[in-house]
């Protein structure tokens, strides 16, 4: 099978490519990049816009699945039918799942549950066995099934000799330690960030210190043993200031930020829907600003969602009671580019690249966020004009808990090929339909 | 026999539902105090029940413990002639927040007119007035530190009674201001009158950005009460201690307690003494300071709450149009009652 995709702006941050091209995928690999392609070369021929584009499938390195455990919120095919119909075709999945990811077989399940959908998942795995933060996990051994980092996401490693030992042993790997930074005893009974809206709601509050004394903590470690930190959603403007420093320093340290707390705030939080209800909080504007200046000048080196499905019925609690998370896989690209591509803050490699070769490149992700002749075929195709509202019953995956609800997002995932296959194709709604005529005629 | 005022009619009113303090308007706060002068009338009647609110159910839905609001609400309701009923929800019982949309549809379902809601989480007020609209109306009795606007308006009421003006009193609230509802109430409403509000409490116990609601925050209890003209005092809970939040009751006591001594020594000589109840004698407030009928108005703030549930009562289950109708039933009653 050979498919033609004819006309578009092929966008490779990987090689700093930016040109209208023609992209051949045989079978399950990228078999030609150049301009004009013969047709005939084709089975199938898809003609794109100049102003559509062609990029790497892109890859979040930060998303729960609830596989194994919790298939009522999300499962690994729903989870992949999810990301792809957002543009992704690699995700990592974070081990906080009943059981818990820490050993051979579960990292072995996990690989495996991800074969049939098409795309790559990769699990990070514990930190400590079962997140207690008492035993490390086979490092070496779950690193050589399939494993490509270790957190214990969902919870920070409280002990710092706990840390830097992980730190020290992942080091001989070069992996990362992935780092959800939360000191727990400052968060107390937090629900929300601590701050204006906090008094005015008369919900407890998190404090961004509690983030960011545990982001200093690890960044004293990774200068210690010489370990690789990653930053998991980073929130706040404390933390920010800190990586940017350690960087400056020369550290071994990257960082992911949302796309929630890149663009919302804790006022979102004035109608106590618990749909605006994560752990690290949505903070303040001045928060907001340092995380978009963080992503422009590099400081932040990843989006990644930590798409966090509940159902329904979850959520649908007194805030304080309802659990933590949001998904963001179907909206994480329409949020990008509404906030940051359509406002100029950064160019479309720029853009793609934090979305795609650099979360590759961190997590060490060889056959993603790339577009090259003989490279497996993962591609995104990108509307970045198309006008959408966010629909949750629209989206594919199992949980509608999303802080996007109703907002209109300009820009999105049309197709999206993993492994050669197009496994996903946005169908135009009546609606959509519309407003693509209203725009263009 | 005495008449008392109309019931105000013609008024801005238009709400279902009385969720917060921080959204009502100074016409809609003076229209409150309007009509629960005119209920408080009735409270002082040896027949203490006017037809108003016939056929009307009101449930009061309390998830966390609390005598003398709900008996108020209660005492309120029936004097209206509204059936009133308790669904008491023991908390060991039932996991916060869980059935409470499920709870309301049932109530909905038997045809309640209003919902009275005690809980102990934030917003649950909002979540439901989110949930079912204008479906059911819904009044809230004190929700986790947000907002208890009966408890605000009843102590502006108290202080309308015995004060010709709020506008430029000095108001000072002291104690656990953080874990507050009481506190958050006072401060939007005695704003909008035009209070000049203070607050003192040890630092622990200020929340973040709280001078943002248009108050200045003291430490020092001394600058706090210089000059003050309203004293109001929080209920300190012990388990503030354990938290960590104070290092002991006894040091609390030694920097925040109001007595007679300080009051003397800081504050107005006619200042007025208030307490939401229930009082921690010789904690947050000195006994001799809580009897002391000439400066307290606990026992007024206990008799304004039932008159301030009266008028919202009335003010949610009834229309603008029935409203001016009973002023005229009301108005015609005064005058065969004068004839008589």
């Amino acid at each position: 099978m050979k498919t033609l995709l004819k006309g578009g702006r092929v966008i490779n941050p990987a090689t700093g490519l930016d040109q209208v091209m023609d992209v051949l995928i045989e079978d399950n690999v990228i078999a030609a990049m150049e301009s004009n392609i013969l047709a005939a070369r084709a089975d199938e021929v898809i003609e794109l816009k100049e102003t559509q584009w062609v990029t790497p499938g892109l890859v979040d390195v930060h998303v729960h699945f609830r596989d194994p455990g919790n298939p009522d919120k999300e499962t690994t095919a729903t989870g992949a039918a999810s990301a792809l119909a957002g543009g992704f075709t690699t995700v990592c999945v974070m081990p906080n799942t009943s059981p818990v990811i820490d050993s051979t077989p579960m990292v072995q399940y996990i690989m495996n549950a991800a074969q049939p959908t098409g795309i790559q998942i990769f699990p990070i795995a514990a930190v400590t066995r079962g997140l207690e933060g008492e035993e490390m996990t086979a490092i070496g051994t779950l690193l050589q099934n399939g494993a490509v980092g270790f957190s214990d996401d969902g919870r920070p490693v409280s002990s710092a000799n706990m840390m830097r030992k992980a730190l020290e042993y992942s080091k001989m790997f070069d992996v990362p330690i992935v780092c959800h930074a939360e000191d727990c005893t400052l968060c107390g009974n937090g629900v929300m960030h601590e701050g204006y809206y906090s008094t005015l709601l008369g919900l407890p509050g998190i404090p961004s210190v509690a983030e960011s004394v545990m982001v200093a903590r690890d960044i004293e470690l990774a200068r210690f043993t010489g370990g690789r930190v990653h930053f998991a959603h980073v929130s706040s403007k404390e933390s920010v200031a800190l990586i940017r420093q350690a960087k400056a320093e020369g550290l071994n340290i990257t960082a992911e930020t949302t796309p929630h707390y890149l663009s919302l705030t804790d006022a979102c939080c004035q109608g106590y829907d618990p749909d605006f209800k994560m752990n690290g909080p949505l903070r303040a504007e001045s928060d907001q600003k340092a995380l978009i200046d963080a992503v422009m000048d590099g400081t932040i080196d990843v989006i990644a969602t930590d798409h966090a499905p509940h159902t329904p019925d979850e959520k649908a609690m007194a805030f304080d009671c309802a659990p933590n998370g949001v998904i963001g896989l179907e909206t994480s690209l329409g949020v990008m580019l509404t906030h940051f591509y359509h406002t100029k803050r950064l160019q479309p490699l720029d853009l793609i690249k934090i979305m795609s070769s650099r979360p590759a490149e961190i997590f060490k992700l060889k056959a993603s966020g790339n577009l090259a002749v003989g490279q497996r075929a993962d591609i995104a195709v990108i509307d970045p004009n198309l006008e959408w509202q966010v629909d949750p019953a629209q989206f594919k995956s199992k949980s509608r808990n999303t802080p996007f609800k109703g907002q209109t997002l300009k820009g999105r995932a049309v197709m999206t090929f993993a492994n050669g296959r197009c496994l996903y194709r946005l169908e135009a709604s009546p609606q959509e339909t519309a407003l693509a005529a209203g725009r263009s005629f | 026999m005495a008449s008392h005022p109309p019931l105000p009619g013609s008024g801005s009113w238009n709400r279902r539902h009385v969720i917060d303090s921080a959204s009502l308007t100074y016409e809609e706060v003076e229209e409150v105090l309007r009509a629960a002068k005119s209920f408080s009338h009735i409270l002082s009647r040896p027949v203490k029940k006017i037809p108003t609110l016939r056929g009307k159910v009101v449930v009061n839905m309390f998830y966390e413990n609390s005598t003398r609001t709900r008996t108020s609400f209660e005492l309120a309701a029936q004097y209206l002639s509204a059936d009133a009923i308790n669904f008491s929800v023991s908390t060991s019982s039932v996991k916060k927040g869980e059935s409470l949309i499920d709870t309301a549809e049932t109530l909905a379902a038997m045809g309640t007119d209003a919902v009275v809601i005690r809980h102990a989480s934030s917003g649950v007020c909002q979540q439901l007035v989110n949930y079912f609209g204008d479906r059911i109306c819904v009044l809230n009795a004190g929700d986790g530190y947000h907002d208890h606007p009966t408890q605000g308006l009843l102590d502006l009421f108290s202080l309308t009674e015995r004060l010709s003006d709020i506008k430029g009193k000095k108001i000072t609230i002291v104690g656990d201001i953080l874990h507050s509802r009481v506190a958050r109430s006072n401060i939007h409403l005695l704003k909008l009158f035009g209070a000049d509000v203070h607050l003192a409490a040890p630092s622990t116990l200020l929340p973040m950005h709280i001078e943002s609601l248009g108050c200045t925050a003291h430490t020092n209890i001394e600058d706090a009460l210089d000059g003050a003209d309203v004293v109001m005092c929080l209920r300190m809970q012990m388990e503030r201690q354990r938290a960590g939040l104070i290092p002991a009751l006894r040091e609390y006591i030694r920097f925040y307690s109001i007595t007679q001594e300080r009051l003397e020594k800081f504050c107005k000589p006619d200042v007025l003494v208030m307490h939401p109840g229930p009082m921690n004698r010789g904690v947050e407030i000195a006994s001799d300071v809580a009897d002391n009928r000439e400066i307290s108005l606990i026992t007024n703030q206990v008799t304004s709450g039932v008159a301030i549930r009266m008028a919202l009562l009335y003010l949610c289950l009834s229309t603008p149009a029935e409203r001016s109708g009973l002023e005229r039933f009301q108005a015609n009653l005064n005058e065969r009652m004068l004839a008589v």
